[in-house]
């Protein structure tokens, strides 16, 4: 009675704050390779931060926007596995070794240079649960143990077969895939939901970027996540944790597709100051500031576009030619009233990032601005065009980038995406191919004036106040973290939960960690049905606790 | 050949002890045309390709005046008139859309090396072409293929199965010997060979994970199976690749152990470029030679390349649009600059498979590598007559020193040429207007 008291109580907390929530038709389940930032995480977590991951990962498309719905569609191909093989193998010996093994191993075996059934069981009891997200079958349990003895019985070392077992286990597609497992929901005839081990890793994924904690694992297996109050408490209980600046910074590192970051650079004779170490603190400031303004002090999302507040450290200094006093770590910062530092898309890292090696590019920043903050796309553009016109930077008749574009404007084959483009990347011109202030370019003044959607400014300022204004930003933010927390594009079908979303988020003063909240506990974020081309015959035991 | 299974000739030799064996050449390494080594063993084909983006010059690439054994090379390729007689030239095969929008510097490399016409950006609609010859190889080397980019970006490498399915180049020469020639390489000259117990493990440890299948498979679409399919592919594949790890290798006569290359920088600046493509151009050569695998792929620049000098503003891609034609020269003077760097590379790659003797030939006789960019004239984004070579005699299957016109035949001819001449049973190859079922004849033996 309590309960169901609890439930009616946090469904009236939702519905008290605006219209309900839409009823959404079912989507097919997600099975999501995991990506790098996630995998790294849920070693961290399951086996602690000491453990090394060395080595790249073979990489996910980017899909829609973001890496986290590409994984669902990303395979694992050879080359693909053959990382991950050997990524295992380096972890599993890592866990195992002399320096770990009393830590990390919950039990010593009897004779070290021999199998131990019971200490094996004990750990792949533990360690698979969340690595697999859910309890190990007994099946699955007695192949780990029974590969772990084989390996300690051929090289007579308990732990080297307990090591080599465990690196089977971590490259199974059970731990490399999240899947969405379904069961019959008893609530609707004919109808389907996630198990709740499948909720427990949706939500997990989505505020921690992580695999669930014993907690919500315990939750998922009492059956609590199939109530709106046992939901609630452990969203709540996420949410309130500092992990949630984990989970919102992999987040924005995918959306605002800063894993290029990781292929940046710069020409160092044209840009001496911004170095290797300078590419990840620009990234760094400015996932920082994100993070200190959207989740530590929970302010309003669109006040990123027009804050002067930030963190800086010596190298950064040089970028930004201001002085930093202390020569190691960051420092707040706030740039002066009259900087056009203003908001993060004129910070050195966004700018530097869509530019190229060597100067600027006011329609690369252009793009970006339209597609990863306000989830519009711009066109490819077309073949066949002769860029005569834009001439070289050198050219005595276009010496700025806006006469070069503008000269190239007079195409109309072009003229219809540049314009979309253009008046967002020429107010950013006073920040070169760095991120560093110029006034002029080849001796000439630079015009910063521009338009957003009708909206005029004359400068890098008043552009980030266009797009603090600008209902596009706010629904994107809506959009991309939807979808990042299912791992699918969304259909249009879905659009009027996004709808819904965007109006609370709205009313909730733009504060992410609310539209988090809103996410998390609304019915479409789990409403799955198996796929249209799945057996008819469905197995429903995959995910059951 | 002898008579002797591998199988039955390494019993009881994987329990660790040092043994000397003289073993048969595997079978799947023949294919049934290769020539032979001084020992009277047969050698294998290889298959392989090479990328550099954005063409080059009209008029100043290969004269399109002179065909057949005429074949001629004009400036910007002058660093290919050393291996004029081991390689052919493609000129005017064309990319049909069909009505398709073009993605620039996407569309076109994907149409010659699969065959199809993508319908969006990033859509890869049909296997490439080194992975067909992957498949019809089958396994048999310690690598299925071995994919290498110069752009220090895993992301820049051609070479897929499906969108959701593109194989990662490696970027570092350092990295790529490790891989090869690091602690799991075992000399195929070598006198004795010592199986490695921990491999025996890695194997049993594999051979588990590919046998237990998994329940996930019972609720999802047909393409998260294909996914899932895939996955255990490749399980399966390591788990071979660790099997022929436990056996001795076969006889390489060719085969020197490359020198470890040391850290490099590296990027797109031009100057890191060209160390490491040379220093991977090399070690890949090697590779191929000691039998590590049978196809393997390079990429010197991207599409879109983003290749530049030290101090200098504009990239490669963007001198293309926007350099102005020089009026006493006649041509955009920087991108030709770029573009003669281009064919020096490709030359060095050349070089790198021509050095190595192998039977009474060289490497690149037992070769065939298919050599293309992603568009004709980059200024303009030309997507007819994107230039395409082939290099290497196929162990005498493909005749060389041609310069073969298409007069407008769908790319996909080369292609399809490439499959017969891999000896691969395909009537026709391509979708829709890009659908062939001609070979270029004159070209195979």
């Amino acid at each position: 009675m309590r309960r169901i008291l609890l439930a009616l109580t946090a469904l009236t907390a939702l519905s008290a704050c605006g219209p309900k929530e839409p009823v959404v038709e079912a989507a097919p389940p997600a099975m999501r390779r995991l990506t790098e930032e996630q995998y790294r995480q849920v070693i961290a977590d399951v086996f602690g931060d000491d453990i090394v991951i060395g080595g790249r990962f073979d990489p996910i498309n980017r899909s829609n926007g973001l890496l986290a719905v590409g994984a669902s569609s990303t395979a694992i191909n050879g080359s693909a596995f053959e990382r991950y093989d050997g990524l295992a193998r380096s972890v599993a010996s890592q866990v195992t070794d002399r320096a770990n093994r009393d830590v990390l191993v919950p039990c010593k075996p009897a004779d070290a240079a021999a199998a131990d059934d019971a200490c094996a069981t004990t750990f792949f009891k533990n360690t698979g649960r969340l690595l697999y997200r859910r309890a190990l079958t007994d099946a699955e349990l007695k192949t780990q143990v029974a590969l772990a003895n084989a390996g300690a019985t051929k090289l007579k070392d308990f732990y080297v077969g307990l090591s080599s077992s465990l690196s089977a286990m971590l490259v199974r597609p059970e731990f490399l895939f999240v899947t969405d497992t379904l069961e019959a929901d008893p609530s609707k005839a004919g109808a389907f939901r996630l198990t709740p081990y499948a909720k427990a890793a949706r939500v997990s994924f989505l505020l921690w970027n992580t695999t669930p904690d014993d907690a919500l694992l315990t939750a998922a297996e009492k059956g609590d996540l199939n109530s709106s109050s046992g939901l609630k408490k452990q969203v709540d209980r996420m949410i309130a944790s500092p992990r949630l600046a984990v989970g919102m910074r992999a987040f924005f590192n995918d959306m605002l597709a800063f894993d290029a970051f990781e292929n940046l650079q710069k020409d160092p004779v044209i840009y001496p100051a911004f170095g290797l170490s300078a590419v990840e603190l620009a990234r760094e400031q400015i996932l920082t500031t994100i993070i200190d303004q959207t989740v530590t002090t929970q302010g309003d999302y669109r006040n990123l576009f027009t804050t002067r507040k930030t963190v800086m450290s010596a190298p950064l200094g040089l970028v930004y030619r201001v002085p930093v006093s202390q020569p190691d770590g960051w420092v707040p910062y706030e740039f002066p009233e009259g900087d056009e530092h203003v908001g993060i898309q004129s910070f050195a890292g966004f700018v530097a990032l869509f530019s190229h090696p060597g100067r600027s590019s006011a329609t690369l920043r252009g793009k970006a601005v339209r597609e990863i903050l306000m989830c519009q796309k711009v066109p490819d553009p077309p073949s066949g065009v002769d860029f005569t016109l834009i001439s070289d930077s050198h050219n005595p008749v276009y010496k700025t980038a806006r006469e070069r574009l503008k000269a190239h404007s007079t195409d109309p084959t072009c003229a219809g995406c540049h314009r979309i483009m253009d008046p967002i990347g020429l107010t950013l011109e006073h920040f070169d191919g760095a991120g560093q202030f110029r006034d002029d370019e080849n001796g000439a003044a630079i015009d910063t004036s521009g338009e957003l959607d009708g909206v005029a400014y004359t400068d890098a300022a008043g552009l980030g106040a266009a797009l603090a204004k600008n209902a596009a930003v706010p629904a994107c933010l809506v959009k991309r973290l939807y979808g990042y927390g299912t791992g699918r594009i969304s259909t249009s079908a879905e659009k009027p939960i996004l709808t819904y979303l965007e109006e609370r988020f709205a009313k909730e003063g733009y504060r992410v960690p609310e539209l988090l909240r809103d996410i998390a506990l609304s019915d479409a974020f789990y409403q799955v049905a198996p796929a249209a081309d799945a057996p008819k015959t469905a197995s429903l035991e995959g995910g059951k606790p | 050949m002898s008579k002797l299974s591998r199988r039955s000739a390494l019993k009881g030799l994987v329990n660790g002890t040092a043994v000397t064996v003289a073993l048969p050449f595997l079978d799947c390494f023949l294919g049934g045309n290769g020539t032979a080594l001084a020992s009277g063993a047969p050698i294998p084909v290889r298959f392989g390709t090479w990328f550099w983006g954005l063409g080059f010059t009209p008029g100043r690439g290969v004269n399109l005046a002179k065909t057949g054994k005429d074949l001629a090379f004009l400036e910007e390729c002058q660093a290919l008139v050393p291996y004029k007689d081991q390689l052919s030239y493609f000129s005017n095969f064309n990319t049909p859309l069909d009505g398709k929008a073009t993605t620039v510097h996407y569309t076109g490399w994907v149409a010659a090396r699969t065959g199809s016409v993508p319908n969006t950006g990033g859509d890869l609609p049909a296997p490439t072409i080194d992975v067909l010859v992957g498949d019809h190889f089958g396994a048999g080397t310690r690598f299925r293929s071995i994919d290498l980019s110069c752009t220090g970006n895993p992301r820049d490498s051609y070479t897929g199965r499906n969108t959701g399915s593109r194989n990662a180049g490696e970027v570092s020469p350092l990295g790529m010997y490790t891989k090869v020639f690091g602690p799991e390489f075992a000399d195929p000259n070598a006198a004795t060979f010592t199986p490695d117990p921990n491999v025996m493990v890695r194997q049993s440890v594999l051979s588990a994970v590919g046998e237990q299948r998994t329940d996930l498979v019972k609720q999802l679409g047909a393409a998260d199976k294909a996914r899932l399919d895939e996955y255990f592919t490749s399980v399966r594949q390591l788990e071979q690749r660790l099997e022929l790890q436990l056996q001795p290798p076969p006889k390489a006569e060719a085969c020197r152990i490359a020198k470890s290359p040391g850290e490099q920088p590296m990027g797109t600046e031009l100057e890191s470029v060209l160390v490491n493509h040379e220093l991977m151009s090399n070690m890949l050569a090697m590779a191929v030679a000691c039998n590590q695998t049978r196809v393997f792929n390079m990429l010197y620049s991207q599409a879109l390349s983003s290749l530049h000098r030290r101090g200098e503003a504009f990239i490669h891609h963007t001198l293309t649009h926007e350099e102005p034609l020089d009026p006493k020269l006649g041509y955009q003077a920087e991108v030709a600059w770029y573009n003669l760097r281009s064919f020096e590379a490709m030359a060095t790659f050349i070089k790198a498979f021509a050095s190595i003797k192998e039977g009474d030939g060289t490497l690149l006789d037992n070769t065939l590598i298919y050599a293309n960019s992603d568009t004709n004239f980059a200024k303009l984004h030309a997507l007819d007559g994107i230039p395409v070579f082939l290099i290497g005699k196929a162990g005498g299957k493909v005749k060389t020193g041609y310069h073969i016109p298409g007069g407008g035949d769908p790319i996909s001819r080369i292609g399809l040429t490439v499959q017969h001449a891999m000896g691969m049973e395909v009537d026709k190859w391509g979708t829709q207007s890009m659908q062939t079922s001609k070979p270029i004849a004159e070209l195979l033996v």
